[in-house]
């Protein structure tokens, strides 16, 4: 289904060819926002698996961050400083000094825009506080989230929508991109290297394949917490961009570093917005006591989501977790109030309701760490173009949001810096993007284009196979939790690199039972699989080699940061045939250096 | 720890007993069927299980061609809108706890907008009367360079109800007059109209006015409610009608 009347395409062996200037995949915050600065200076195409309303975007909640210091002093330096720590020292400083900088405007783009941000009584954006986000420092806590209720990240979601219709961008929704063309080109000097050309997408709709060829492609397909399976992410949040990249040959950059967010609900994994304790919600055991007041004395229950989260686990582990079966911790609203709870946090006050039936009003709600956020991804420079090694641009590809690695997040992502990373990057991306097209001509496409695409989709449809989709599925999410989690050893991760590997081998006799053309959503779940299933042997195989514990990747085995041999990015690449069982065999890893400019790693204290 | 009750029940709490629910589900395969049919499912299912769980047990372990959209699970994408025993509601919002399940549980698509396959319809008529209210904020004045403009608290809250719209249709296909007449705008559409008209920063309350002022327009509701109970966000939405409806007489917001 497509939003605007599409110029006629031309239609080859039942292939759909389409031209565009720039082709942005993903219609989320990062999508549309580069969308916005592209469309009016190209001729722009954003693809995207969902309506774009449905975008992952609108799940986000608490807030953007920014240094208005428009309710107490702040500046984007120590917003900078935070950043940096918060990501414990494994963020390049100079694209977190750009994300810092850049936010004001950011924020102000937005409201200008007309995102509805709560005000001040002067009438100004509002702010509150979130996790790791200080005053001079690390002194104490900063107001720095600009936020609309907990519903910011629908506002921005939203309000890049209303604009993208304003602006009457071209959207081609429900088309799945499943493939990333690539030309060979002689440079003229007979070295060969590969342009990007274009996108192959699955249009849900029909079950027709579309080429769109495009001298700019821009990834903005979001993160894949699906390999896990309590999440926080939607059900279509497979890392299929990521993926796409991967098979093509191209790194991906620390993607041992997930993040877990504190507050899921318990069991479900619903998130539950760091800016109830922003707003001053506490965090207790079961005996309710205040525990984050023993681990990190100075901002206690605001001290970054890594450090939240293992201590959460490690309560429950050493027996002081609530419950019947001990095994959660109490978010404690109760102090705060029904009207903060109903003006400045009414969605996570109903879903406590709707989904454990507790009223926060009343009750402390059960919670535990829930898998949220890919701190690794598809590496670029702060240019947000795509890199294929350490250095070395792929020209016209563009990559941004939480699919792409820049590295702003480090190890471990601070509150409110993703839906500031979308909008930042996302600019760039689409303002670069139109630099670009301008002096380049279309790469030719390659001869049958499609052909991978259409292979692949064949052999799931046509396949006699007899393993569930759903089966499979669920074992990887289940033992990714079990094993490349909150803590990992090098013994749980082999177990689930094992698992992985028998995994990838009874998916290739997966069964597809919709044999269907029209909205065959069940031949896509098995396609979103195989992603699934790439990205977390990637997760698990780049974790395994990261002997050390920092940010998000906590190793019970290694418990310190080990900066000497450590402080560098992975980069992983396939390497070799990517069925082989052994991931050994097709996976190589390398290390990129961190980008210091003025902070030196210090020990990480709250 | 004034308030809080940390108290917790004994370790052995009783374990929470699953039943057998049956699904009616409303089936249209467009490559086979001229008439939508329905078949029946079992599923095994908890208290706290919501629809879209038993979809899914459904589609994963018993038949993958059924067809449905989703995506968030817990109502904030807008994805999964659908009727559930005659009413419209969000799959992942509705629990099993909250239906009687002595008898079937009915699922069809939402009516009055092109039925496609099983549970999905097409949305794009329903995205068009979004597009022509021109939702997106128009001032005639571009703000001061790099500030934002100023909104007092008040003035703020006068649109706050009409910002929770996650555009899932809900509202628009429970309407009456929108099965019986699919030009009217329908509820999201005036909805989002809403939203801009008393925004304090906007400016075009006047075109959005004209625009709903059509036949095709706010006169046609006929203040049902459908629309407000069906909304899953809970937003008045009859009400939002109605200062649209007062707006357009006065001219102005």
């Amino acid at each position: 289904m497509t939003t605007e009347n599409h110029v006629e395409t031309k239609v080859v062996d039942g292939v759909h060819y389409h031209q565009y200037d720039i082709v942005i995949v993903g219609a989320g915050g990062a999508g549309m926002r580069a969308a916005i600065e592209a469309g009016p200076g190209a001729k722009t195409a954003v693809i995207s698996k969902l309506y774009p309303t449905r975008s992952h975007t609108g799940a986000a909640q608490g807030g953007m961050a920014a240094a208005l210091a428009n309710v107490e002093e702040d500046s984007w330096e120590w917003h900078t400083f935070d950043t940096v720590k918060g990501g414990d020292y494994l963020v390049d400083q100079d694209a977190a000094e750009i994300l810092a900088k850049e936010a004001i405007d950011a924020v102000i783009d937005l409201e200008n825009m007309g995102l509805p941000f709560n005000r001040t009584p002067e009438g100004k954006i509002d702010q509150r506080r979130f996790g790791g986000h200080t005053r001079d420092h690390g002194k104490a806590p900063v107001r720095r989230a600009c936020y609309a209720a907990d519903r910011t990240g629908h506002m921005i979601l939203q309000t890049l929508f209303q604009n993208c219709v304003r602006l009457g961008i071209e959207f081609y929704n429900e088309y799945y991109a499943l493939d990333l063309v690539m030309t060979e080109v002689d440079a003229g000097d007979g070295t060969i290297s590969r342009k990007p050309s274009g996108i192959v997408a699955y249009e849900l709709a029909t079950g027709e394949l579309h080429v769109f060829q495009a001298k700019a492609v821009i990834f903005a397909t979001g993160g894949f917490g699906k390999i896990y399976k309590t999440t926080s992410n939607a059900h279509t949040l497979t890392g299929d961009g990521v993926g796409i990249i991967w098979r093509k040959g191209l790194p991906l950059e620390d993607m041992e570093f997930f993040q877990f967010h504190p507050t899921g609900l318990a069991g479900l994994g619903i998130l539950l917005t760091e800016g109830a304790r922003g707003e001053g919600a506490i965090l207790r055991n079961a005996s309710g006591e205040r525990f984050m007041e023993r681990y990190a004395p100075t901002i206690k229950d605001l001290a970054p989501r890594d450090i939240v989260a293992r201590c959460m686990v490690q309560e429950v582990a050493e027996g002081r977790g609530a419950g019947p079966h001990k095994d959660y911790v109490l978010l404690d609203c109760t102090h705060l109030g029904a009207e903060v709870l109903e003006t400045k946090l009414p969605d996570i006050t109903e879903f406590a309701r709707t989904y454990l039936g507790v009223d926060p009003v009343y009750e402390p709600v059960p919670v535990m760490p829930t898998a949220h956020y890919a701190m690794g991804g598809i590496p670029t420079n702060v240019s947000a173009e795509v890199l294929s090694d350490n250095t070395t641009v792929v020209p016209g590809l563009y990559a941004a949001g939480e699919c792409a690695c820049v590295s702003v997040h480090g190890s471990n992502r601070l509150g409110t810096n993703s839906l500031l990373d979308i909008n930042v990057f996302g600019k760039r991306a689409g303002r670069n993007a139109v630099e670009y097209v301008k002096t380049v001509d279309f790469t030719p496409l390659p001869e049958d284009p499609a052909a991978f695409v259409r292979g692949m989709l064949d052999q799931l449809r046509d396949s006699n196979g007899t393993e569930r989709i759903a089966a499979i599925r669920k074992e990887l999410q289940d033992e990714m939790d079990k094993g490349a989690q909150v803590f990992r050893t090098d013994e749980s991760l082999a177990h689930v690199t094992k698992v992985i590997a028998g995994l990838r081998e009874r998916y290739r006799n997966v069964a597809v039972q919709d044999k269907g053309k029209r909205f065959n959503t069940d031949l896509l779940e098995a396609v979103e699989l195989g992603f699934l299933l790439d990205l977390a042997e990637v997760v698990v195989y780049s974790a395994r080699n990261r002997e050390e514990s920092r940010g998000g990747h906590m190793r019970d085995d290694f418990p310190n940061r080990d900066d000497e041999n450590y402080m560098q990015h992975t980069m992983a690449y396939l390497s070799g045939d990517a069925h082989s069982s052994d991931a050994a065999d097709h996976i190589r890893l390398d290390w990129k250096p961190v980008t210091v400019t003025r902070y030196q790693p210090m020990e990480r204290k709250y | 720890m004034s308030t809080a009750t940390l108290e917790q029940p004994p370790a052995e709490a009783a374990p929470i007993e699953s039943f057998t629910v049956t699904f009616l589900i409303r089936r249209f395969d467009p490559d086979v069927d001229t008439e939508p049919r329905w078949q029946d499912f079992d599923v095994e299912m908890y208290p706290t299980d919501r629809v879209l769980d038993a979809l899914h047990k459904i589609k994963w372990e018993q038949d993958g061609s059924l067809t449905f959209r989703r995506s968030c699970a817990h109502g904030i994408c807008g994805s999964d809108a659908m009727r559930i025993n005659g009413r419209n509601r969000l799959a992942c919002k509705t629990l099993i706890k909250d239906l009687d399940i002595s008898k079937p549980i009915y699922v069809e698509a939402i009516k009055g907008l092109p039925l496609e396959k099983d549970l999905i319809v097409d949305m794009e008529p329903f995205f068009a009367s979004y597009r022509e209210v021109q939702p997106f904020l128009q001032p005639k004045t571009a703000a001061a360079p790099g500030k934002e403009r100023v909104q007092s608290v008040a003035e703020r809250a006068r649109f706050d109800d009409t910002t929770k719209c996650i555009l899932c249709a809900a509202c628009t296909s429970s309407c009456p007059v929108f099965w019986t007449d699919g030009q009217y705008f329908g509820p999201a559409a005036i909805v989002n109209a809403h939203r801009f008209i008393f925004d304090s920063r906007d400016d075009e309350a006047k075109v959005r006015l004209d625009i709903l002022n059509d036949k095709e327009g706010v006169w046609r509701c006929r203040t049902t409610f459908n629309c407000t109970e069906a909304c899953p966000r809970g937003i008045e939405v009859t009400k939002a009608i109605a200062e649209v409806k007062q707006a357009v007489m006065r001219g102005k917001p």
